[in-house]
């Protein structure tokens, strides 16, 4: 049994070493750095303890724009990405025939490069000299005059951002919620057509319940990788994201860490934990909210 | 005679609604493939037009009658597309042999061996898989640097190569095969990596595959750490390399040339994902993550 021991922890020693260097104790020291003000990574001193680094990072502009355009991509992808991939799932159930393409090229996205697809998509909204771009020769069918969403007004740009973020996202959520469909039993279907139930009905009072933990798992998991989005927003304005006004949390956080305005992991850290605060509450009140319309 | 005709109609009418709902879904889902495919032809058609053929388009053309393979040239020529490329298949094997490596001596010890505090430890490696990325980056950053790491191999490699979500997942899987292999094999006097290596692994294949596909997808695509840890061009990733060809390469904007290095980073993923694609989606169904 001693000699088991022993071994036992020789194999889990690797796991055990790098967990402990780069997770375990980078997570301590972050809340070490964001309290420790005026820290100077050269010298690696600091002139003393305090929250000065949050009430830092809580008036500057760059974080608040960050902040903002977080909320508005969370608030903006996170339902429509959910409701289009229900739409989709449920479309993509009702049918037989050529299912299997469809879902093969639904799941695309998933394995490409966030940063070069990106780059398309700049090209196709990017209005030029030569150019009006793709997608203004789009609108221009319906009549709309050419907008340069690229470097034009705020609302133009956030469009383009949450159209990525959508375009990215949706294959993890269409593959989840179709197998969570696939695997209602078809029994209550059944059922529910000999009582001659209507199909909105029959959407409501079965499959809506039963996918329902699937939906709300969706739902938790897509709040959380919105608010750290990041390198879509890079893929699309280039990496000075602030000159953008298209900065986000976690830029904002890699911004104060490396870079031209990098050098500051107390703000990085502070920030950062800021982030997590914010994340930790939003997940806990999905959490409770799903304990009220989740049937397990 | 009359009752008849009415459940014909009422049939028909059935028949007739469900026909044209099935064209709305068929028509719908058709919409998102556009959607899902159009950039990826865009980005081929883009990258063989030539460079005066495409900014010569005041209204892009959907076709182009005069393919031209230049741009491939110059993406390979101009920039060091193909030192990106190296660095980036080196980085992502040697990241996805060491985790191999770490997560199955990890998850053998968890599955099969009895130990003092087993409990608690697994129970600990469960926490940690709820900590983001966010948080640990900034303190592995400063770790990386001070270790004068930066610009190396190691540095991009050493804080990716655990991972404790396929830890899980693999021990789970080990758990499923019977235990009288195990103590079969104890019995014989085979030692427990032999045991490990030529009983357990094979019959776990299919896992180990998966996680393989996915930690490569992760590694080919990873863009943040890199972004951090690198600033020596020859260290450079496809995702970096990609970042830096936009804000530096080709110069006047050479969109068609971007795009054929766009092509050609995104190729090499979505053979692997065509030939694998039954997998990496079971794979991701099982528990992948992203947005």
């Amino acid at each position: 049994m001693e000699k088991n021991n022993l071994k036992a922890w020789l194999y889990l020693l690797p796991a055990i070493l790098f967990l402990g260097v780069f997770m375990v104790y980078p997570l301590i020291d972050v809340f070490v750095y964001s309290f420790e003000e005026g820290y100077n990574s050269a010298s690696q001193t600091f002139f003393g303890i305090g929250t000065y680094n949050y009430s830092y990072v809580l008036r500057d502009p760059y974080f608040l724009q960050a902040l903002k355009n977080t909320f508005i991509l969370v608030i903006i992808t996170v339902p429509l990405s959910t409701g289009i991939a229900l739409l989709i799932s449920l479309g993509l159930s009702s049918i037989q025939k050529v299912r299997e393409w469809y879902q093969t090229i639904f799941f695309l996205p998933y394995v490409t490069n966030t940063l070069a697809v990106g780059l398309v998509f700049m090209i196709l909204f990017k209005k030029t000299p030569y150019s009006d771009g793709l997608m203004n020769l789009l609108l221009g069918l319906f009549g709309v005059s050419p907008i340069d969403f690229m470097d034009g007004p705020y609302w133009a740009k956030m469009f383009v951002l949450c159209f990525y973020t959508v375009w990215v996202v949706m294959p993890f959520k269409i593959l989840i919620l179709t197998s969570a469909l696939a695997s209602v039993n078809e029994d209550y279907y059944k059922a529910a057509k000999v009582d001659g139930t209507s199909a909105f009905r029959t959407f409501g009072r079965i499959t809506l319940p039963m996918i329902s933990p699937m939906l709300f798992y969706l739902i938790i998991t897509g709040f959380i990788g919105a608010f750290k989005a990041y390198s879509d927003a890079v893929a699309l304005f280039g990496t000075n994201l602030n000159a953008a006004e298209m900065n986000t949390i976690v830029g904002y956080i890699y911004d104060m860490l490396y870079g031209n305005s990098g050098g500051y992991p107390s703000y990085a850290s502070a920030a950062a934990i800021i982030l997590f605060v914010i994340v930790l509450t939003i997940t806990c009140i999905n959490l409770l909210l799903s304990k009220k319309y989740v049937h397990y | 005679m009359k009752s008849l005709t009415d459940y014909e109609k009422i049939g028909r009418n059935k028949r007739r609604r469900q026909a044209a709902g099935k064209t709305v879904t068929y028509v719908l889902l058709s919409l998102w493939a556009v959607i899902v495919l159009f950039p990826f032809y865009w980005m081929i058609l883009c990258s063989v037009k030539s460079y005066s053929a495409y900014n010569s388009e005041y209204i892009p053309k959907f076709f182009t009658l005069s393919p031209t393979f230049q741009n491939y040239v110059d993406a390979f020529t101009a920039v060091p597309l193909a030192k990106y490329f190296a660095n980036t298949i080196i980085f992502t094997l040697a990241t996805t042999a060491l985790m191999l490596v770490v997560i199955v001596l990890a998850a053998f010890a968890f599955a099969r061996l009895e130990f003092k505090g087993k409990n608690l430890l697994f129970t600990l490696f469960l926490a940690l898989m709820m900590i983001p990325n966010e948080l640990v980056i900034i303190t592995n950053f400063v770790t990386i640097t001070n270790w004068d790491m930066r610009n190396t191999f190691m540095g991009l490699i050493l804080p990716s190569v655990t991972s404790v979500f396929y830890i899980y997942l693999l021990k789970e899987n080990f758990e499923q095969v019977p235990e009288e292999l195990y103590k079969a094999a104890k019995v014989d006097g085979t030692s427990d990596l032999k045991y490990l290596c030529k009983v357990l692994l094979p019959i776990c294949k299919p896992t180990v595959t998966t996680i393989t596909i996915l930690k490569v997808i992760e590694c080919w695509n990873s863009y943040v750490w890199p972004r951090l840890i690198t600033d020596d061009e020859n260290y450079f990733l496809v995702s970096n390399g990609i970042q830096e060809i936009r804000e530096n390469g080709f110069g006047r904007e050479n969109i068609p040339a971007m795009m054929a290095a766009v092509v050609v980073i995104s190729v090499p993923l979505i053979i692997l994902f065509l030939i694998f694609h039954k997998k990496i989606m079971e794979g991701v169904s099982r528990g992948g993550t992203k947005g």
